[in-house]
Order: C-alpha cells, then structure tokens, then sequence
C-alpha cells in the first residue's frame, strides 16, 4: 500500500494537526486553569514528557516501514523529529522562563552541577544540528553517508532522555522506566539487524574495502 | 390416605413482600438514627465538618494562606498514589473513623487514645505555618491541632528517652506497594518533639482534616522539609536510639535525619536555595529554617549541618 502524492499530503496534514494537539491542550489547560496547582510544574513536565515520546515515536518509523513494508512512512520521519525538536525547545523555554525567569546566573549553575539537567541540556544541544540540517538542501549537502550518520544521534539523545527523566524522579521510577524498556526496544532492534547484516555479510565472504575492521555502512533508502 | 387441611393463614394476613422489605429499610433507618444520635462525633466526623471555635496563636505567620483547594489536591501522600493529584482521588482508601493513636517506648504511662480523647486533650488552636517540600515548592496552611508536647507530658517520658519515632497508618489491601519501606515512619529528636511550634495537626482551614492531608491526625514541623509531617499516625514511640526514617532508607545520600529548610544545603540533585510558592509566578528565596531560625535555631547550635542534613 503506497498513497498517492494528494494523498500522502493529505495524511501529512492530519499528522500536523495531530501533533499539534498536545500543545494546544496545554495551552488550554493554562488558559482554563485545569493543570493543578502548580501549572508551572505541570507544563515542564508535560512538554518534556512529549519530547521524549516525539523521539521515541521518530524512532518506530523504521522498525514499522521493515516489517509492515509501508515505506512511504519514512516521508512523515522528518515532521515527527522536527516535532520532537520543537517540543525540546518548549520544555527548555518553559524552564528558563517560567521556572527560573531568565536567572542567567541560577541556571548556568543548574546546568554544570545537576546531573540531570546537564544531561537534559546536553540532549537538547545535540538536537539541534540535527533540527538545522532537516531540509532537503542539507542531506544533498552532506550526502546521504554523512548525513546518516549525523542523524544516529538520536540514538544517544533518546537515552539521554531517558537519563534525564530517570534522575528528576524522586524514587517513583515507574514512568521513566517505562520510557527507558522502550527505548531499549527500539536501540536493541537496530542492533540486532546490525548484527545479522554482519553475519549475512560474513557468510557471504564479502570482505569490506577497508578491511575486516572497517564499518559496515547502510546507505540511506528513502524510498 | 392424605388430608388436605385447610390453610389456617388467610391470604389477607399474609404480610406483602414490598412490606416485608420495607421493615429492613425501617430497621437500618432508624439503627442509623440512633447511632448517629449516641456517636455525633465519632461517626460524623468527616472532611469539611468545622471544628468549632479556635484558639488564635501568636506561632501564626501573617502570609496569604494557599487555597484550599490547592492545600487539599496537590499531596504527596505516596500510600495513596505517588501523582501529587492521586492522595484526593484515592480517599476512600484510607477510613479515618474510627482510630487510635498508640504512645508507647520509654514512657512512664503507654496508652492507646482514642480519636475524640485527642481532640479534647488540649485546646485547638489555629495555627498559619509555611510549609516547605524538598521538592522545591512551598505553601501556607492554616493547621487546626495542638503542640506534641501536651501529648508527651501526658505519657511522662523517661530520662532515657531521646527521640520519638513517628509511624503511619498503613493497609497493604488498599495502599501503595513498594516504592517506599511501609509503614512510612518519621522521627524527631525529644527537644524538637517538646518544640511549642511542634504541632499534631487534627484540621485545616477550621474544618476536619482531609484524608489526603493525613486525616486523621498527622504531625507537623514547620522548620523541617513537608516530608517530615507524617500522616494518619497510629503510633509514637519514645526511644533511645536514633530512628531509621522510610526516607533515610530509601535515600541515605538525599534525606538526612534532621531534614532542617536550610537554603545553603543543596538536595545532590536540585537546588535547595529557592522555591516557588503555589499560586506564584515567580520564585522566593527560601528561608533559614523556613523562616523559624528565631525560634528554632538555638537547638542546633554547634552543629555541622551539612553532615547533619
């Protein structure tokens, strides 16, 4: 099953408005003081919760597009990590404004002492190249090659996700190790689909150019 | 051979069914009645119920207090949930009637009181303390109690006796598994315990203390982190060693015994130098000993107290 051009804009459309849904039901909240006693708290951690699962949603693309055979959902990747992005951005405004209000000195000093927002901080920084570099202009630039391999970082910034909300918790671990099972899940898929491309490889005495220790590199497929 | 006697019930004798059922409702109506009328405190003593006239205190700080309803759905009261929303939502979990408070250990006198005795022990008083949460937010409640020290010197603590251990209720059927060691237990030293700001809260606003605030009788150190205010006590032991706290056990590094407001002593993972009243925009400083460093201070004197956290 692949849509058609109208069609695949069509459901990119419902998948905007959809991931826009959160933020207009916070922002609701807000307005309507439905979020507690202590909105502030509340929209930190909603947004950074979101965050989290927009990366963890980026991350299913594709294990799904593998084993359903719907390639054509790699095309919705690109929105679902620039949402991932956006709502990182939104968690770190929320901080630095509503949380610290613009405390220049208070937050340099919760980034370089507290674990658990240099981590936090840290992820974030690295989402960004890979925000900047989303467009197609800038995979012609880099080249598929490299470009990839920019954009594994999300690997490492999902865990650090996952660090970050492991740390804050103070000893109810069950959600963060909710998002941490998941995560694992999907890294370990990858891993395992390394490891067999490998062993297929192996098997079929295929020698790399680089020799036996050179990496084995996955050209980018986008369709 | 059978005989067939005649019925020697006539039909219009026989009570109806609806009449039949109706003399249950009669019998538990008026068995409600009654009780109601011989137990009016015990049995309804429920949130909301005013609890009369209070004696004001000179230990009130004059701060806004939060709302009500912000002191009564934000809760950490992890028996009941660990989301702060969960402990108003979770209510029935816990039945604050009837109780008892057992006061037990070194004391010259160990008795067992009842609800009412404790609210007819000493004259209730309204007291409008901070309350700081390690977490970093604080509020201003209007507790309705009387000091832990009326209650001690009823029991007579021994010489030896150098600390209280506070412990909560808690039911396994109901309440929260794992997380924390259960039964939730607290601990003071006797001078902090003796302390007049050191109260056994019984209400709110003037009004019977909600479950989710630890109905129905809860302790409450305003100069100490909120975590420290256990709720729905059922015992008080007065010993000679210092008490291995639930927090202590789960956290060693992060909660010391003493858990004193101190904005100086970081928790190791956040800032302990502001807070963010709720109902605030934008952050307070946090105070030396909640802002009782008058009162309290003296009791610590020579202590390290970033060993002594």
């Amino acid at each position: 099953m692949t849509p058609t051009n109208p069609q695949l804009g069509a459901i990119k459309t419902a998948l905007f408005v959809l991931c826009l849904l959160p933020a207009f039901l916070l922002w609701r909240g807000l307005e309507m003081d439905t979020l507690g006693a202590n909105p502030i708290e509340a929209l930190t951690r909603a947004t950074g919760e979101w965050t989290l699962r927009f990366l963890l949603i980026t991350l299913c693309v594709t294990p799904l597009r593998k084993y359903s055979g719907w390639h054509w959902l790699v095309r919705l990747r690109r929105m679902l990590g620039l949402f991932a992005f956006a709502y990182g951005v939104t968690h770190l405004l929320t901080y630095v404004w509503l949380d610290q209000f613009f405390d220049w000195h208070a937050i340099a000093k919760d980034i370089l002492k507290r674990p658990f927002i240099t981590v936090g901080f840290a992820a974030l920084v690295l989402m960004t190249p890979l925000a900047a570099t989303s467009f197609n202009a800038a995979i012609r630039r880099l080249g598929g090659r490299r470009w990839q391999a920019l954009h594994r970082a999300i690997y490492p910034i999902a865990v650090m996700g996952c660090v970050h909300f492991w740390w804050l918790v103070k000893k109810d671990i069950t959600q963060p190790l909710i998002y941490a099972a998941i995560t694992a899940v999907l890294l370990g898929l990858r891993a395992w689909w390394r490891e067999q491309e490998r062993r297929k490889q192996l098997a079929g005495g295929y020698q790399p150019a680089h020799g036996p220790t050179g990496k084995v590199i996955r050209i980018f497929q986008s369709h | 051979m059978l005989i067939r006697r005649p019925i020697d019930i006539l039909p219009s004798e026989i009570t109806s069914s609806e009449l039949y059922h109706d003399r249950r409702r009669f019998l538990t109506q008026s068995t409600a009645l009654a009780l109601a009328a011989a137990l009016p405190a015990s049995l309804a003593r429920a949130a909301g119920q005013s609890l009369g006239p209070l004696t004001k205190s000179p230990y009130s700080i004059g701060e806004t207090p939060t709302p009500y309803k912000a002191v009564t759905t934000y809760n950490n009261f992890y028996e009941l949930g660990t989301d702060k929303a969960d402990p108003a939502e979770n209510t029935r979990r816990l039945k604050p009637a009837p109780w008892t408070l057992r006061v037990e250990g070194l004391v010259n006198k160990p008795r067992t009181f009842g609800i009412d005795e404790l609210l007819k022990l000493a004259p209730l008083e309204e007291r409008i303390y901070r309350m700081r949460c390690v977490e970093g937010w604080s509020m201003v409640i209007p507790w309705v109690g009387f000091p832990l020290a009326s209650l001690l010197k009823l029991v007579e603590p021994q010489g030896s006796a150098k600390y209280v251990e506070f412990v909560s209720h808690y039911d396994k059927s109901t309440m929260t598994h794992g997380v924390l060691d259960w039964p939730y237990n607290e601990g003071l030293r006797i001078d902090e315990a003796r302390h007049p700001l050191t109260l056994l809260a019984v209400g709110l606003y003037g009004e019977v203390l909600p479950v989710q605030n630890g109905a129905p009788i809860r302790l409450v150190v305003p100069w100490k982190y909120g975590f420290k205010g256990a709720k729905s006590l059922v015992t008080l032991r007065l010993t000679d060693k210092q008490p291995l706290t639930a927090w202590m056990k789960a956290g060693p590094s992060e909660y010391g015994f003493y858990s004193n407001v101190n904005p100086e002593v970081d928790h190791p993972r956040w800032s302990q130098a502001t807070e963010r009243r709720i109902g605030e925009f934008s952050k307070r400083k946090t105070l030396m000993f909640n802002g009782y460093a008058d009162q309290v201070a003296s009791m610590y004197t020579g202590m390290d107290l970033r060993r002594f956290f």
